[in-house]
């Protein structure tokens, strides 16, 4: 299971890179092989205002349903369109083709508070299984 | 890996698309050891099994197979089950592994005025290994002494698969061709160790699921239960009210045969991509109508698809399911959703 130390984390299994304002956001390496393959992503709206650990779209796999919860608080830029034809990139490569969504964070330090580094998340996951 | 009926088993070993899809154009190996395997013997085996089960087991030729199923009093299904008539006083009864002890425990009951019958739970002492897909009878033919390639669909054989002795019947559950193996469990390692070697993967219980869910095969817990009748679940012809003698059932069954099911059981493709599931409400307008018994992605497909019970009066739609708040706009299709035999 790979936990890159680069990004930043939720205990909801996603992960967030933060560029400037720019947030992407999509679900870890641990979930993807827990969830097994993804069949069906529910994004968000572009455009739409998302709120930290509020869910904003839904990860549907062969034998459960997940909801997407936004790790940040801002407006959503971009969406990964390529998962509507392969929703399964989620499995392949959780964290480059099978990114979620951006999001363009507000300006308040609330935008991305309690989000949780790797070696954190690590430990979150080690105890999980 | 996931606790079912108390075994421990892989949902999926790696994917469950590319095990789904190994199965449908090629094939993959399943290990169904979980499966309860009860023995009926003696010179009354065939006429107890007749008197247990709804089907007419003594019917059978030896080498024959037969999907039937174990009804209450009432009518009710406590299981669906396969009978193999082994020889001519033997036959082998395979259960869902989540009824095993019930199976059991009524066969005794019911076998207990035939003198002559013994029941035996064998079920610890067989390990069962099923190959499945259209590669199957290629891939197993060179690592048993039958003719596996002309036994036809519900039948069985002994012989010697990867020089173990087996019981080898070409039957499975996921509307594809196959075989399951029945051998003994220290055997079973080198029954699929032979069966895998040309690189043949392995596939869980999710693509089992997936697999019978395209086939139309009803599973115990989901379209099947005591409060269904065979009926309901469109199996009404595994009720043999033809067959001589009395059964667990009979009376109940055909009051229930005569006076037509209230509820009937559809298959359902769904427009949106989001997954009907277990126990989602199917609504025709805005009123609900029935339930989804299975429901799940179809790889075969590319659509979601369920089966569901609908009220007998409803049954003509048009029907959405109600995905977690929101109505699915769902067409009606004639079960099964694959047919191997209509691919192109």
């Amino acid at each position: 299971m790979s936990v890159p130390a680069e990004l930043r984390y939720t205990a909801e299994h996603e992960w967030v890179a933060i560029e400037g304002e720019t947030a992407t956001i999509g679900i870890t390496d641990f979930a993807a092989q827990a969830l097994g393959d993804v069949v069906f992503v529910s994004l968000p709206a572009v455009g739409a205002t998302v709120t930290a650990g509020d869910p904003c779209g839904e990860v549907e796999s062969y034998k459960s349903v997940s909801e997407l919860y936004s790790p940040v608080t801002g407006e959503v830029t971009a969406v990964n369109e390529e998962l509507n034809d392969d929703p399964a990139l989620i499995n392949a490569e959780p964290y480059n083709l099978g990114w979620i969504f951006r999001v363009r964070l507000t300006a308040d330090a609330e935008a991305t508070a309690g989000l949780l580094a790797a070696a954190e998340y690590e430990e979150l996951t080690s105890s999980a299984s | 890996m996931t606790d079912f009926a108390g075994w421990l088993m892989p949902l999926r070993y790696g994917g469950e698309t590319a095990e789904h899809d190994a199965v449908r154009n090629a094939a993959a190996l399943f290990d169904l050891s979980h499966m309860g395997e009860i023995a009926v013997t003696g010179p009354d085996a065939g006429a107890a099994l007749d008197y247990a089960v709804c089907g007419w087991p003594s019917a059978l030729p030896v080498g024959g197979a037969r999907y039937t199923m174990l009804c209450a009093p009432d009518g009710g299904i406590l299981d669906d089950l396969i009978v193999y008539r082994q020889a001519d006083e033997r036959f082998l009864v395979v259960a869902n592994a989540v009824n095993t002890a019930v199976v059991l425990g009524e066969l005794r009951q019911r076998s207990a005025e035939f003198g002559a019958a013994v029941v035996t739970d064998e079920t610890l002492s067989t390990g069962l290994i099923s190959i499945q897909g259209p590669n199957g009878p290629g891939i197993l033919s060179a690592v048993t002494d039958l003719p596996v390639g002309q036994m036809r669909y519900y039948t069985g054989a002994y012989g010697l698969v990867a020089g173990c002795p087996a019981w080898v019947a070409r039957t499975g559950y996921t509307g594809e061709d196959g075989f399951e193996i029945f051998c003994a469990p220290a055997d079973c390692e080198r029954v699929w160790d032979a069966l895998a070697a040309g690189g043949v993967p392995p596939a869980g219980l999710a693509a089992r699921d997936t697999l019978r869910l395209e086939a139309g095969m009803p599973l115990y817990g989901s379209e099947l239960g005591p409060d269904v009748t065979p009926y309901e679940a469109g199996l009404g012809r595994v009720v043999r009210l033809d067959k001589p003698g009395d059964f667990v059932g009979r009376s109940a069954l055909a009051a229930r045969a005569a006076e037509g099911p209230r509820r009937v059981l559809i298959g359902l493709v769904l427009q949106s991509r989001r997954v009907p599931r277990h126990g989602y409400p199917v609504l025709s307008g805005t009123s609900e109508v029935g339930l989804v018994t299975s429901g799940g992605p179809s790889p075969s497909l590319g659509a979601p698809i369920a089966m569901a019970y609908v009220a007998a009066d409803a049954a003509a739609g048009p029907f959405s399911v109600d995905v977690r708040g929101r109505a699915e706009p769902a067409a009606v299709t004639k079960l099964p959703f694959y047919d191997r035999r209509k691919r192109q």
